[in-house]
């Protein structure tokens, strides 16, 4: 059996090795029980807060941090500790530390299964954070639809509060620090942090521009530290097993593991965390356990709204955040959707524009109405009536959004139409050229129809056709009526003798 | 201070730590277009939500163009303002903008006037790409103000005015992406809101998505109703701004092509409002020497500082957030209110006709008039004492139907007895001018001297808020000035902690005063109009011979054969009101 | 309960949970953890956590029935993990009721595999 070491060991020397996953964000998921303070310090909670109180050098541990390796886990990837160094520097009378919980991706729930399953690292972890910047404050950013997630962590903050790990002279240092919590409703730009910030304030949720960053001015102008959750949950373990354990894991420039929340087509659906470097390949065959129904894998979309699709050409990427940025995607927060040969490209990036368009606060020119228009040339193409000029506009378009968005939300937005229009233009050209949807998928483009060959007249299809679009006496060939087909497939799921087909 | 070097388009030049690439650039002479941006620096207004995208400028290194707007400078930065990425871009963004805008052009109210239209004239916009549905909201009318939404660009101008200058709060963003409007909260009406009518929203607004209540087609019908005798009255601000809707350099006064004008529509009597701001004068000026001698005798029951209460959208302001404090404004009804009573009674008397049959007219700068002149308390038996409150613009537009070019008309004076006024009246129309023209009255009247100068610079100025102390006899009266209504807040706090130090404080909604009203001709965001407005104004003031209000003969008449003294019964009950909490009024959503 | 200001303190803490770990081993107690974090929730985990809690006592088990995190297994909720003594854990995945009974019956009591057993494909840290 594999141990952590011989992981380790393997990623180091590039050896090829049964995928195997490493948990440390996710050390205590499915471990300890959540609700009970004490479990989790059997399992080295709060262990990392009295040795960083203990050694009394917060620009130790800052460094620390920053020899780890350690980047943000909630997208973006911006180095932790020089995160924190910055927001060290700056004097002020109060400073806050943010664990961002405002998890939006969809399909993505990394963040809320660690708060369910070990609030305590965040709490831990938090404060260590403060101690090291200089705040007193923290505030956990969570979304209101995570009602289990919120009702663990205030559990774990009144323990924490009882054993002393919270609230004053934590460890007999001297230091204070408390956590409170904040509920946003649920909006995906909340995500970003200067938009988040102004949640808290109360104020309409939409980014600002940076700078200033919230490291100068934040929450209600002061200083402020905001890290997603993932990213607190892995400073523990590199605060007790070391700076260099933890660089020792991953690639040149992205260290540690990533928590994916692998979905899709394929067989093992499920929450994973993967060295990085370890490759989209062994993520969907070896853990995923490949495709679903023996079907062809066609894509995988990483990084959520954000990404891109890959392709078969990047199987073998390791993935970390830069070959991530290379091959027209990214990390993102850890969605990763695996789709097959029945998923066409182009409704995968209407799928993504529209949650963009739900998601935009709307502040901006080009996410509001740039991203609306994206939508509806996708929505076009989809129909069959998009033609070679709607595929200039779409690529222009997409730059100029990804050009001139003030936020994260609108300059990542179009990746999943230039990653598709990149990667699969054949598939457009389909659309566009032969009014053709090539998966089968869009409606507008495809018809059931009866193989004739095949049909015994068994009815099952005209009984269960919603709109009775189907004709033919019993044990006689059957006949679709396309004027009347509103192209549901429910006759071809009924049919037990491959006679309904897809053209 | 910090100096930073940086090349604009190729070339170099040096500015202070903290200005914005756009200031650089336009201290080049490179003009980078900006649609959202709103700087009136002289007053402390900047709206730069780095929203609209427009002024997007590559900067060497960035992944991503930035906002001229928003972005500081930095050491060594290379900036380019027009490379076919940024016109590509800029011209895309101008494209999404018009892809979401009704094209009604030819019938808007702000054709010709219209940002949006001169920017997309500017970067030769001919066709757009970019087709698709455009957002719909309902169109919402109060009082003053006319909301159309489909127009609106998400410039946020409104808000910034709205919540940050005036702080009335009564506009902000509501729902998100291709939805998002701004609007009231919960999307009510601006009628049930704490909007004041104040009408910034609409001074600011590049498009017509903010317009005033157009009156103009009830003014003409009136006019060409025989049986109506109509008489015109004329705010002090608007004879300084007028001009600026005929080509006329900011800043010049057509008061006598104005009442040519006005001649030439064809009113009855051109009176000036200028009249009832002396009459004003004599009544709020009275009311606070009265205060303040009660005051000086120990009475403790006196209420100190008065504030005035000529500003309608300042009146509204203290009657939704101040009600508690509402025995502390002067009783004095605001001139344009004044004007209408004395018009409606005397006047109509001395000409034998009926109420009924006069028709007042008012030519304001302002949209919360228009609000002002339809509150009950200032009608009689359903009649009101003003009939209509056009503004600047409204005029303008009045004048350029009737086919008549202001440059061209003859000078021609205000008629009798209406149209007498002082120089004290004039500078009603600029921030600190209403407390001027009442302490040249008050220090006569108080002291029994006769003022040896009676420009009170002390008082003058555009900062936001101002004070001074004039010596009345040896009684040092200190006196506060604040335009905006932020700034009249921050006053206003201070009374009620019980921490201010006024016997005297003067209140005006606009920037600059009734010369920055909402119904001026639009700045466009160049605050040097305000400022020429406002030196216009004092002009006027040293011009006229008598600059005091109670030396006006015609002032002197109405009393004398009419009202008797200043706060006698009758001037009581027809130039004094009384303020209402406006705390609970009726919600209607939607 | 008295707030902790030591290393040492927080250690004994910890100390003890092995000890008291190591002696429910020793006793031959049966420890069962069920994934109960959203995903297993909405899968059905509390049904078979109450049917873990009511039937292992009723069948005279020594059991511990725990309730925890999610395990990573969203294809296979709700998900238990068994740990019999001297054993190593074993996860079982799609538990309702009637595969619970199966692994109380086959696997607990009788060591035999059953239907549902996940082999455990991670690594994780441990802190010390």
């Amino acid at each position: 059996m594999l141990n952590e070491e011989t992981v380790i060991r393997n990623r180091a020397e590039g050896g090829k090795t049964s995928a195997t996953q490493l948990r440390i964000a996710l050390r205590n998921c499915g471990v300890i029980d959540p609700e009970d303070i004490e479990d989790a310090i059997g399992q080295g909670a709060y262990a990392a807060l009295a040795k960083v109180l203990a050694d009394g050098d917060p620009e130790g541990t800052i460094r620390t941090i920053m020899d780890s390796g350690l980047r943000g886990r909630g997208g973006g990837g911006f180095p932790t500790g020089l995160k924190w160094q910055l927001s060290a520097r700056p004097q002020a009378d109060q400073k806050y530390v943010v664990c961002n919980a405002d998890e939006g991706d969809p399909g993505a729930f990394m963040d809320r299964s660690i708060l369910e399953g070990d609030p305590h690292t965040v709490l831990e972890a938090m404060a260590i954070c403060g101690y090291c910047i200089g705040a007193t404050k923290g505030l956990i950013y969570i979304r209101a639809e995570y009602p289990l997630a919120i009702e663990r962590l205030h559990i774990a903050i009144r323990q924490a509060r009882d054993y002393g790990f919270l609230g004053e002279d934590l460890f007999g240092s001297g230091f204070a620090f408390d956590i409170e919590m904040r509920y946003g409703a649920g909006a995906f730009v909340c995500g970003e942090e200067t938009a988040l910030i102004h949640s808290m304030e109360g104020l309409r949720g939409e980014p600002t521009l940076k700078p200033p960053f919230p490291s100068e001015s934040g929450y209600l102008g002061k200083p402020t530290n905001v890290n997603n959750v993932e990213t607190f949950a892995s400073v523990p373990p590199i605060i007790l097993k070391g700076a260099a354990w933890f660089a020792s894991i991953g690639t040149e420039k992205s260290k540690g593991t990533k928590v994916f929340a692998l979905a899709g087509k394929i067989n093992k659906v499920g929450l994973i965390e993967v060295p990085m470097g370890t490759t989209l390949r062994e993520v969907i065959y070896e853990i995923g356990g490949g495709l679903q129904h023996g079907k062809a894998f066609k894509a995988v979309q990483t990084g959520g709204p954000s990404g891109g699709c890959l392709t078969t050409a990047h199987l073998d990427t390791p993935i970390d955040y830069d070959n991530l940025i290379a091959a027209g995607s990214m990390m993102g927060s850890g969605g990763m959707i695996v789709m097959d040969e029945d998923d066409c490209m182009v409704s995968v990036a209407k799928f993504f524009l529209d949650f963009t368009v739900e998601e935009s606060c709307g502040k901006c020119t080009p996410c509001r109405i740039g991203n609306k228009r994206l939508y509806e040339l996708l929505e076009k193409i989809t129909r069959g009536q998009g033609t070679r000029e709607d595929l200039d506009h779409l690529y222009n378009l997409s730059l100029v959004i990804k050009d001139t968005s003030l936020c994260g939300l609108g300059q990542s937005s179009p990746n999943p139409v230039l990653s598709t229009l990149h990667n699969f233009r054949d598939e457009y050209l389909a659309h566009v050229d032969e009014h053709k949807c090539p998966a089968g998928v869009c409606r507008e483009l495809i018809r059931y129809e009866i193989v004739p060959e095949n049909c015994v007249g068994c009815t099952a299809c005209a009984r269960n056709c919603p709109v009775n679009a189907i004709s033919g006496e019993r044990k006689q060939i059957h006949f679709i009526d396309q004027a009347i087909c509103i192209k549901c497939g429910a006759c071809l799921e009924k049919c037990k003798f491959d006679a309904v087909i897809i053209n | 201070m910090n100096t930073i070097n940086l090349t604009i388009d190729k070339k170099p030049v040096s500015v202070p730590a903290g200005t914005t690439v756009l200031e650089a650039a336009r201290s080049l002479g490179i003009q980078i277009p900006t649609l959202c941006y709103l700087g009136l620096h002289d007053l402390n207004i900047e709206n730069k939500p780095a929203g609209c995208r427009i002024c997007v400028v590559e900067v060497e290194g960035r992944r991503n163009l930035a906002p001229a707007c928003a972005t500081d400078c930095a050491e060594g930065m290379v900036v380019s303002t027009h490379n076919i990425r940024v016109l590509n871009a800029r011209r895309t963004v101008m494209e999404l903008i018009l892809s979401d805008h009704p094209f009604e052009c030819l019938t808007c109210a702000k054709n010709g006037t219209c940002d949006l239209q001169s920017m997309a004239q500017e970067l030769g916009i001919r066709e757009i790409h970019y087709q698709g549905e455009k957002s719909t909201y309902r169109k919402d009318t109060s009082p003053s103000i006319i909301r159309d939404v489909d127009k609106c660009i998400l410039c946020r101008r409104c808000e910034m005015m709205c919540n940050d200058f005036q702080t009335v709060g009564a506009l902000s963003g509501v729902n998100r992406g291709f939805q998002a409007v701004v609007a009231p909260a919960f999307e009510m009406n601006l009628e049930y809101s704490s909007c004041t009518y104040c009408g910034q929203c609409v001074a600011v607004c590049p498009t017509a998505a903010l317009t005033e209540v157009d009156h103009t087609g009830k003014v003409l019908r009136a006019l060409a109703d025989p049986g109506k005798t109509v008489i015109v009255q004329t705010a002090p601000a608007v004879r300084a701004a007028l001009g600026e809707a005929f080509g006329m350099e900011p800043g010049t006064l057509v008061t006598g092509k104005m009442v040519s004008a006005l001649r030439e529509l064809g009113f009855d009597h051109v009176f000036d409002t200028d009249f009832a701001a002396d009459l004003t004068i004599m009544e709020e000026g009275t009311e606070l020497l009265g205060r303040l001698t009660r005051f000086l005798e120990g009475d403790k029951q006196v209420r100190l500082p008065i504030l005035t209460s000529c500003c309608p959208a300042w009146v509204n302001f203290f009657e939704t957030y101040f009600a508690d404090m509402k025995d502390i404004p002067s009783t004095a009804r605001s001139p344009q209110q004044m004007f209408g009573s004395i018009a409606k009674t005397w006047f109509a008397e001395r000409i034998g006709v009926n109420r009924e049959d006069l028709v007042v007219v008012s030519i304001m700068p302002c949209l919360a008039k228009k609000y002002e002149c339809q509150r009950e308390e200032f009608s009689v038996d359903g009649n009101p004492d003003v009939d209509y409150a056009l503004t600047t613009r409204e005029l303008a537009n009045l004048i350029k139907q009737a086919n008549l070019d202001l440059k061209q008309l003859p000078d021609s004076d205000f008629d009798q007895p209406m149209g007498e006024s002082t120089g004290a009246a004039v500078i009603f129309g600029t921030t600190g001018g209403v407390i001027e023209a009442a302490v040249r009255t008050a220090y006569e009247i108080h002291t029994g001297k006769s003022l040896n100068r009676v420009d009170f610079k002390e008082l003058r100025g555009l900062e936001n808020i101002r004070s001074a102390t004039v010596d009345f006899n040896g009684f040092p009266l200190r006196i506060g000035i604040a335009h905006g209504l932020g700034n009249a807040r921050k006053l206003l706090e201070e009374i009620r902690e019980g921490k201010s130090e006024y016997h005297a404080i003067e209140i005006m909604a606009c920037p600059g005063g009734c010369i920055g009203g909402g119904g001026q001709p639009l700045h466009h965001g160049d605050s040097s109009i305000l400022k020429a407005r406002q030196k216009a104004i004092y002009t006027e003031d040293e011009l006229k011979v008598i600059r005091k209000s109670h030396e006006n003969p015609a002032i002197q008449e109405l009393y004398a054969s009419f009202l008797g003294q200043p706060l006698s019964e009758k001037a009581h009950h027809l130039l004094h009101t009384h303020y209402f909490e406006k705390k609970k009024r009726k919600v209607s959503i939607g | 309960m008295e707030r902790i200001r030591t290393a040492e303190q927080l250690h004994r803490i910890r100390a003890s949970r092995e000890q008291m770990s190591l002696e429910r081993r020793e006793q031959g107690i049966v420890e069962v953890r069920v994934a109960l974090a959203t995903c297993g929730l909405a899968s059905g985990a509390k049904s078979t956590y109450e049917y873990l809690v009511e039937e292992l006592p009723k069948r005279h088990i020594e059991a511990r029935v725990l309730r925890t995190g999610c395990m990573g297994y969203c294809y296979a909720e709700p998900t238990i993990e068994v740990t019999l003594p001297g054993a190593e854990p074993m996860v079982f995945g799609g538990v309702d009721p009637a595969r619970a009974d199966q692994i109380i019956e086959r696997y607990i009591r009788q060591g035999e595999m059953v239907d549902g057993h996940i082999p455990r494909n991670y690594e994780k840290v441990t802190l010390e």
